[in-house]
């Protein structure tokens, strides 16, 4: 668990989770322990990508230079297949209850995950 | 026992020139008056924080700059939930006789010490460093992530929302300090510039400068004798992405500790106080405290229910949304109003009867909860 993980927010296409081997919960933001249960047996895994569409919300009035430069820009929750919830960046298109499936996008200097309806 | 024994709260809107400090001092002056006091009988702090000035120890920064030597002071950061939270721990400091007069204030420049973007980017740094700010959120898409949400769970419209913004700048008119004095109506609502929808510049408050400041003492200090009846809190999250389902959110916990320690039910409450950052937000509290059933607190609010002359009066000064939002002063402002309202002292926006008020205040995304019952003793 030592180390930048290798994921989105460390420039990778890859969305990282965690897996507590003690209690079985799966968590998205990365610690050093389960934040159920106190193990430190966790085990990073690599996501899907594939999930549902939990809420969204598209903006329309940024607060910097380089994000307003985006807009509308979609943010969603996402509920992964795999049992925790992210947020990210969807196509506009997308409502309540859609299956979807990420990719990745230039946003602002940097790559964010990008949700879109599973065909 | 604690009772809130004096109130002062300044205009909300523009004070060109004005300091994070110096609209505290306002406040903090009106309020100590308000009590009868002098302000060397003052022997606590609690102050909130300022996102213009912050300082590690704005509590003594205050202090030194007010002229009072307090045996008690610190500073509290709940988000939102500052107001009540700091009310509540005044309570318990007064009541376990630690100090006898607690300054609760705070005030903010917000609207003319730093530009919209600062105020807008401060407080987006509520959401996750690493997970949620480099997506670029704001404030309103927090809020409107929960309100797509909500909107789908329970069938509300765009138009219901619409009704708060509404019923807020109908309150706000009839105080002379409100930041808006316009009035607005659903049409207006639904046509204003989308933000983060489904929510629009009139489902949001506006930044505000301003400053509020009351006193939490543990006897009367004159007629006016407004107490504590009982008050508790609920933390379950931090960041939107790490909430729980609607149906568990901490209002729903803190309003049941709250009604347990009080030893009273809603149904009692005659007034009622709560956030409302956005329209969502004060929709969803509303429900989530039971002031209206799942999915029908708009059509309470077309009905009147939530007005001056209605069965349950709601934020009669025009709550964050109209009266304005400067801050931890900014739901400050909803006790004041309220403690006016209890003491017969609210002008024309006097409701018949405020004698047990309920109030509840929200930090961050709906993350950190108070409930409080305040209670005329006669």
């Amino acid at each position: 668990m030592s180390g930048a993980p290798a994921d989105w927010t460390h420039g990778h296409e890859a969305i990282l989770y965690q897996s507590c081997g003690s209690c079985r919960s799966v968590q998205y933001f990365r610690r050093e322990f389960c934040a159920a249960c106190g193990s430190a047996e966790l085990t990073e895994s690599r996501a899907s990508g594939q999930g549902t569409v939990y809420a969204t919300s598209l903006v329309c009035r940024a607060a910097t230079a380089e994000t307003r430069a985006h807009v509308p820009y979609n943010i969603v929750l996402v509920d992964a297949t795999e049992g925790f919830r992210m947020m990210a960046h969807g196509a506009a298109d997308l409502a309540i209850g859609d299956r979807v499936s990420a990719r990745f996008m230039p946003f602002a200097g940097r790559l964010v995950p990008y949700f879109e309806k599973v065909k | 026992m604690s009772y809130i024994t004096g109130v002062g709260l300044t205009s909300f809107g523009k004070h060109e020139g004005s300091s994070s400090l110096g609209l505290m001092s306002k406040a903090a002056a009106l309020a100590i008056a308000d009590a009868g006091l002098k302000r060397a009988d003052v022997d606590g702090i609690l102050c909130g924080y300022s996102t213009v000035a912050p300082h590690i120890m704005l509590a003594t920064v205050f202090a030194e700059h007010f002229g009072i030597r307090p045996s008690y002071a610190h500073a509290v950061q709940v988000g939102g939930a500052t107001g009540l939270a700091m009310t509540m721990l005044a309570h318990h400091l007064v009541d376990a006789g630690v100090v006898r007069h607690v300054l609760v204030v705070s005030g903010e420049n917000r609207l003319t010490g730093q530009s919209r973007d600062a105020s807008i980017m401060a407080l987006a740094q509520v959401g996750h460093p690493d997970y949620e700010v480099p997506l670029g959120p704001t404030i309103p898409a927090y809020y409107g992530l929960v309100a797509s949400r909500y909107m789908h769970e329970y069938g509300l419209t765009q138009e219901d929302l619409a009704e708060f913004a509404v019923l807020m700048r109908a309150h706000a008119l009839d105080h002379p300090g409100a930041q808006f004095n316009e009035p607005i109506t659903v049409v207006d609502v639904m046509a204003s510039k989308p933000v983060a929808l489904p929510l629009k510049l009139l489902d949001c408050c506006p930044v505000s400068d301003g400053g509020a400041a009351f006193v939490v003492s543990r006897e009367p200090t004159g007629s006016a004798q407004v107490r504590v009846r009982g008050c508790a809190q609920a933390h379950t999250h931090q960041h939107v992405t790490a909430m729980p389902r609607l149906s568990e959110l901490g209002a729903e916990i803190s309003i049941a500790k709250a009604r347990k320690a009080a030893g009273v039910a809603i149904s009692d409450a005659r007034y009622a106080a709560v956030y409302d950052s956005f329209t969502i937000t004060l929709a969803m509290l509303l429900e989530d405290l039971g002031l209206a059933k799942r999915g029908e607190a708009a059509a309470q609010v077309r009905a009147g229910h939530f007005g001056r002359d209605g069965d349950m009066p709601l934020n009669t000064h025009g709550g964050l949304l109209s009266y304005g939002h400067c801050g931890v002063g900014g739901a400050m402002a909803h006790l004041i109003e309220t403690q006016l309202q209890m003491t017969g002292r609210a002008g024309k926006r006097q409701v018949r009867d405020a004698s047990l008020a309920l109030l509840h205040g929200d930090g961050g995304v709906l993350s950190s909860h108070v409930s409080m019952f305040l209670e005329r003793v006669r």
